[in-house]
């Protein structure tokens, strides 16, 4: 039981991280109407500074939110030059042409930090473990991710919801033409979001840096997660998102912890851990593939589109 | 027949002389890597073609076509694992396997359309992927080494390189003669039309679900044959093969050729390989250069080489 709550907590942890990563896309997806397959290379890039600035500053803190800057305005370059010219083609010249940023993005890394890996250590007072509950104790950075990716989860809300950027995000993506019409710098607007989804990518990628190695091609398969969590959210939808991203994580996490041992049930030891281990990378594809056959629009369909 | 001598069939004949002239030039000078990376090429250009069939004229683009090269590869590594190595039992069984699985996939992601298409065949993709990195008998993620090819009984050698080499272009001259056969038939105008205005054609009154699943199952197992063939090449296998990286580069080489016409692919492929091998000996970090030039080609060369080559001949 201990463990499951434990195992319960890494899968929404899991999630919250995956929800940085698909606000950042589903906002771009809704608003611009844009595949960035390239997300996962401003999730990379965001923890090469956070490892980098921290060694530099000397403190986590410090080096994240410099990382944070960075990001943001690497991925509002990578809008005034590139991705700019990407909007209103249709989806296999966005999945193209982010490619390529990919590979750009990937040698730039290997030829600014080096083929190896980083680390990004932790401050020692995060190293301990807190008792959340009675008997169980868990990791304290990892209760950091989970409270901070919340926070900013509810500042995005307010962001969208409350403010006046807000509303104009909203409104581009319902209709932009008429936003323009109106008079907004439409341009302006997009650059902004498409800084914003990078800085939420960069973030995400800053907040795994101390758990995983900081290294190229980090940002590639988390990003395919983060895709799965849209399309099950339901595409363009950030309420969508948020739920599929606690979904996904909690299935892939639980999966991961408990289908060997279920399937040691019924098949050799052998067997079930390696059935298990590839049943349960399999398992949010599935699910995905389920939630589309049934719902082709995904779960929350983003209203008016 | 008689084709007009511009730019474009200019380019599709040099492009066939070399290929076909390749293994000569290979012998005399005693160049087996150069054989080597044009069989590459070649069997690459053939996914290319099957890939096109379904994205340039089916209009549905797959992110997960590379899943066919893994598959027909995994069915060849494993029954010669198995003590199968008889050509005539590998290749059909993988064409079929391959086969059955488009006929599931397509029948689940032929539902969606739009970016959810693209993203449910890479889910399929990324499924068999962790399939074939869960198979420890054959290797894992670690893979599969084949120690020997398929095996014709003395009507083909496939050890022998330059047999092999002529086997694949035989093969990729046939796909693209079929191909161009299938897009200009009743069945090809039938899946343009879709690609252009799906509602019209359900409005006249054709099935096209089915006309779109047929081509999905043929893409797919035309695919197949390449993965037979490049395990057949690179005596591995391996679930890398199913990475959606690769199907990425499936991708490129058909946009890059040109994906109106049915040759274009093959243009695209041999440009590509043969672009990633001189970059990479320019400079080890080779991607940077070729990232930039893919979203250069997306931005301003719509249609890609095969359409710039048209323009040339319009003049």
């Amino acid at each position: 039981m201990l463990y499951f709550i434990e195992q319960c907590l890494n899968g929404v942890q899991l999630g919250m991280l995956l929800f940085l990563l698909a606000a950042g896309l589903t906002l771009v997806f809704g608003i611009m109407d844009l595949v960035n397959l390239a997300h996962g290379s401003l999730y990379m890039v965001g923890a090469y500074f956070a490892a980098t600035f921290a060694a530099l500053t000397g403190s986590f803190v410090a080096g994240a939110a410099l990382a944070l800057v960075a990001t943001l305005v690497v991925g509002m370059a990578v809008e005034v030059i590139a991705i700019r010219r990407l909007y209103g083609r249709d989806h296999l010249d966005h999945v193209l042409g982010t490619f390529g940023l990919i590979l750009f993005f990937n040698e730039l890394v290997r030829l600014i930090w080096g083929p190896a890996g980083m680390t990004l250590p932790l401050p020692a007072e995060m190293l301990t473990a807190v008792q959340v509950l009675p008997g169980i104790y868990y990791p304290a950075y990892r209760l950091v991710i989970i409270l901070t990716t919340l926070a900013v989860a509810v500042l995005l809300y307010l962001l969208v919801m409350r403010t006046r950027i807000g509303m104009l995000i909203r409104a581009g993506a319902s209709n932009r033409e008429m936003v323009g019409a109106l008079g907004i710098n439409i341009k302006l607007l997009y650059t902004l979001v498409f800084g914003l989804g990078a800085a939420l990518a960069g973030f995400a990628g800053l907040m795994q840096a101390p758990i995983l190695t900081v290294q190229i091609g980090m940002g590639e398969n988390i990003l395919i997660l983060a895709f799965v969590v849209i399309i099950i959210g339901g595409v363009g939808s950030i309420r969508g998102a948020l739920v599929a991203a606690i979904f996904v994580g909690l299935v892939d996490t639980i999966g991961r912890a408990f289908l060997p041992d279920l399937l040691r049930a019924f098949l050799s030891d052998n067997a079930a851990s390696t059935l298990g281990s590839s049943l349960s990378s399999m398992m949010i594809y599935m699910l995905m593939a389920a939630v589309l056959v049934v719902r082709p629009e995904g779960l929350f369909p983003a209203s008016g589109r | 027949m008689t084709a007009p001598l511009n730019p474009r069939n200019a380019v599709v004949i040099a492009v066939l002389a070399l290929l076909a002239l390749l293994p000569v030039y290979c012998a005399l000078a005693g160049n087996t890597f150069l054989l080597s990376l044009f069989t590459r090429i070649v069997i690459l250009a053939l996914a290319a073609v099957s890939l096109n069939l379904m994205m340039g004229f089916g209009g549905m683009v797959s992110f997960g076509h590379a899943v066919y090269l893994g598959i027909g590869g995994y069915v060849v590594g494993i029954l010669a694992k198995e003590g199968v190595g008889s050509g005539f039992v590998q290749w059909p069984l993988a064409l079929a396997v391959c086969g059955v699985f488009a006929l599931a996939v397509g029948v689940l992601s032929l539902r969606t359309r739009g970016v959810y298409f693209i993203m449910i065949t890479l889910a399929f993709a990324q499924m068999a992927y962790y399939v074939a990195g869960g198979l420890e008998r054959y290797g894992g993620d670690d893979g599969l080494t084949i120690n020997k090819r398929s095996a014709f009984g003395g009507a083909i050698d496939l050890a022998n390189r330059t047999q092999f080499y002529y086997l694949c272009l035989a093969l990729l001259l046939a796909t693209v003669y079929l191909v161009w056969r299938l897009v200009n038939s009743r069945f090809g105008l039938v899946i343009q039309g879709v690609r252009s205005n799906e509602r019209r054609m359900r409005a006249i009154g054709f099935p096209i679900l089915r006309y779109k699943l047929v081509c999905f199952v043929i893409s797919g197992v035309i695919c197949g044959l390449a993965g037979v063939l490049l395990a057949n090449h690179t005596h591995f296998i391996s679930p890398a093969i199913m990475h959606w990286t690769r199907s990425g580069d499936l991708i490129v080489m058909a946009v890059l050729g040109g994906m109106g016409s049915v040759a274009g692919p093959v243009i695209g492929a041999v440009a590509l390989l043969v672009l990633e091998e001189a970059l990479s000996r320019v400079t080890e970090y080779w991607p940077i250069i070729l990232g930039p030039l893919i979203l250069l080609v997306v931005l301003y060369a719509r249609g890609g080489i095969d359409a710039i080559l048209a323009r040339l001949g319009r003049g």
